[in-house]
């Protein structure tokens, strides 16, 4: 009975944090703006300015994850190989220990028009460019927030693959970039797996950004759930799209699911 | 160059950053069709061999030669030569017949031809019917004769095999050594085998080189190797032996154990100092009187085949001897051996 007893905080908090939320926002979300017991926040999420937004926070946190995937899987690699892999590892881990908001601050200030960047476009000739509230610094600091989930699984994917599977590739002839393909890339899948999940779940409901970087240019569910809840009050309709954004959520851990390969000896 | 050499070591050193060298000035030939077992101590170099002929490594200094071309900087997927290794390296992610496969899609062979050459090579280990296993699901010594069609199927000049036998037990050790060496029968290929068991490489090999601190202590047939080894370190790594310091008096005569003894060996300068080697079989247990030694039974061990006793002359030389007679401790008998029996090695430096 003692290990039941040990389980109690992890079940409160649970029940507390995880549960008890969830089921209060399916509750909100059936209740319109004058607080009456109705279906009509789901008719209006299928209407075409919620669909436009929801494909919006898709193709939006496709493109944060691809170009996070595009950097971080080459980074990952150049990692195992050098010498001081933790020092480097530290380095990338350590801008996450910083505020989200310090680093969107950060960059207000090398994006603005008086900002580091320009300063650097005008000194080589390019001249002043419109760079912040631009879809490109959007993704461009979402990126830079988010590699790091991206980097690190598939670091550990990399660190515990069996080099003698490499040197066994390249010995029944695979070439380097075959031995990739056919053995490291597949073999490291899982870690890849989860650093898009990492990176692709909490892109999708992104709303302090939106604003700060993308100047509200990039309207994304998370944004207008945040609206909904903090400006238009409308709780029902807020809790609606967060009922969709965790049934997206839910789909995509069922999509990269990781199957494991079995016992590696 | 000899027709029949196919791989050739010319003063081949290896040497990592300012570490001693793993391989120190070595050269050798290897010859196609032979079974050649690399046998020595962990870290002796052996493994660092099989790793430069395999490609994944490159000498430092020297020259690698295959069929009389210097293969030094040629990577190791464009080399004739296929290994198994020690952990079997078998993809996780691949079933049997794709592991198999493997090197046969990259040549990018007809479709019809690789599933032929599969089966073939399944057939030949012994593992017809296996192809859609997990890699998982298979047996330590199952995973091995993966290993081993996956080499073969490609059909190399020469075959790489690194400890491919250390995980198995005992008994399917003994079983795979019999098969190893019928295979390299059958398919006629040289192979290169690196083990530190010295039954091992007895019981298999063509020829055995014998390596330590990255040089070639020896190299022979098992049977030049175990009779006549030609230091202190081969003789005590091929099996158990008595090894004493004795003296050369004349050519057929030696002096250890202040006595003198008639022998075969011969061309030694006059009283040099030379390390003596009777192997504990070559003893044989007589009454005191009888014996060419006389010494006293420190402690008996049976070992199922044969007792082993431990015995000490008056001299404070230990004597191992494998004898099916018993003897009680304490009690004093004699040793009896032929002329034959007494090897005579010259003495190694330091050793």
């Amino acid at each position: 009975m003692r290990r039941y007893a040990y389980a109690v905080p992890y079940w409160l908090w649970i029940a507390l944090f995880v549960i008890a939320p969830i089921i209060l926002i399916v509750y909100y979300s059936f209740f319109d703006i004058e607080g009456r017991f109705s279906l009509v926040n789901y008719e209006t999420f299928f209407t075409p300015v919620y669909l436009r937004m929801t494909v919006n926070s898709f193709w939006y946190a496709f493109l944060i994850t691809a170009c996070s995937l595009l950097i971080a899987y080459p980074t990952a690699y150049l990692l195992t190989k050098t010498k001081h892999k933790q020092l480097w590892l530290l380095l990338i881990i350590l801008p996450t220990w910083v505020n989200l908001l310090l680093k969107a601050y950060a960059f207000l200030g090398l994006f603005g028009t008086y900002g580091a960047v320009n300063a650097l476009l005008e000194a080589i000739g390019i001249g002043t460019k419109q760079l912040l509230f631009t879809d490109f610094s959007f993704v461009f600091v979402s990126v830079y927030i988010f590699i790091p989930f991206m980097i690190l699984p598939i670091f550990n994917a990399l660190e515990k693959l069996n080099h003698s599977l490499i040197d066994a590739a390249r010995d029944l002839g695979a070439s380097e970039w075959t031995t990739f393909r056919r053995v490291i890339f597949p073999l490291t899948l899982d870690g890849v797996k989860a650093g898009c999940q990492a990176v692709f779940i909490p892109s999708l409901s992104l709303f302090m950004l939106t604003r700060l970087i993308a100047g509200n240019r990039v309207i994304t569910l998370g944004t207008a759930v945040e609206q909904h809840f903090l400006v238009t009050q409308n709780w029902g309709m807020g809790a609606t799209i967060a009922v969709f954004l965790m049934i997206a959520m839910a789909g995509i851990m069922a999509i990269t699911g990781n199957k494991k390969w079995g016992v590696r000896q | 160059m000899d027709d029949r050499v196919i791989i050739r070591f010319n003063h081949v050193t290896k040497q990592y950053d300012d570490d001693l060298p793993v391989l120190d000035d070595v050269s050798f030939d290897i010859e196609r069709g032979k079974f050649y077992t690399l046998l020595g101590p962990s870290g002796c170099g052996k493994t660092t061999i099989l790793r430069l002929i395999a490609g994944f490594i490159e000498p430092t200094k020297g020259d690698i030669y295959f069929h009389g071309q210097r293969i030094n900087h040629v990577p190791s997927n464009k080399r004739r030569v296929n290994t198994v290794f020690q952990d079997y390296a078998l993809f996780p992610h691949l079933n049997v017949f794709e592991n198999v496969a493997f090197g046969l899609r990259i040549k990018k062979i007809p479709k019809a031809d690789i599933e032929r050459k599969v089966k073939e090579a399944l057939r030949f280990v012994n593992l017809e019917g296996y192809e859609q296993r997990a890699i998982h699901e298979m047996s330590g010594g199952q995973r091995q004769r993966v290993a081993i069609a996956r080499a073969i199927v490609n059909e190399p000049d020469v075959l790489l095999l690194d400890e491919p036998l250390s995980a198995l037990d005992l008994k399917l050790r003994t079983e795979m050594q019999y098969e190893l060496r019928e295979l390299q029968r059958r398919l006629g290929i040289t192979f290169i085998f690196v083990t530190h068991d010295q039954e091992e490489a007895l019981a298999m090999s063509d020829e055995i080189f014998v390596l330590n601190k990255g040089k070639i202590e020896q190299r022979g047939t098992p049977k030049d190797i175990y009779d006549e080894p030609v230091n202190r370190f081969v003789a005590d790594f091929i099996g158990e032996s008595n090894i004493i310091v004795g003296t050369m008096i004349d050519d057929f005569v030696v002096e250890f154990a202040n006595q003198q003894f008639t022998c075969v060996d011969y061309g030694f300068s006059k009283n040099e100092q030379v390390d003596i080697v009777i192997r504990p079989e070559d003893l044989e247990l007589t009454t005191a009187e009888l014996g060419k030694l006389r010494v006293r039974v420190d402690s008996v061990l049976f070992r199922g085949v044969h007792y082993e006793l431990c015995c000490y002359d008056a001299y404070g030389n230990e004597w191992l001897v494998h004898s099916t007679k018993k003897a009680e401790i304490g009690e004093e008998i004699g040793l009896h051996f032929e002329p034959e029996a007494i090897h005579v090695m010259k003495r190694s430096g330091g050793e």
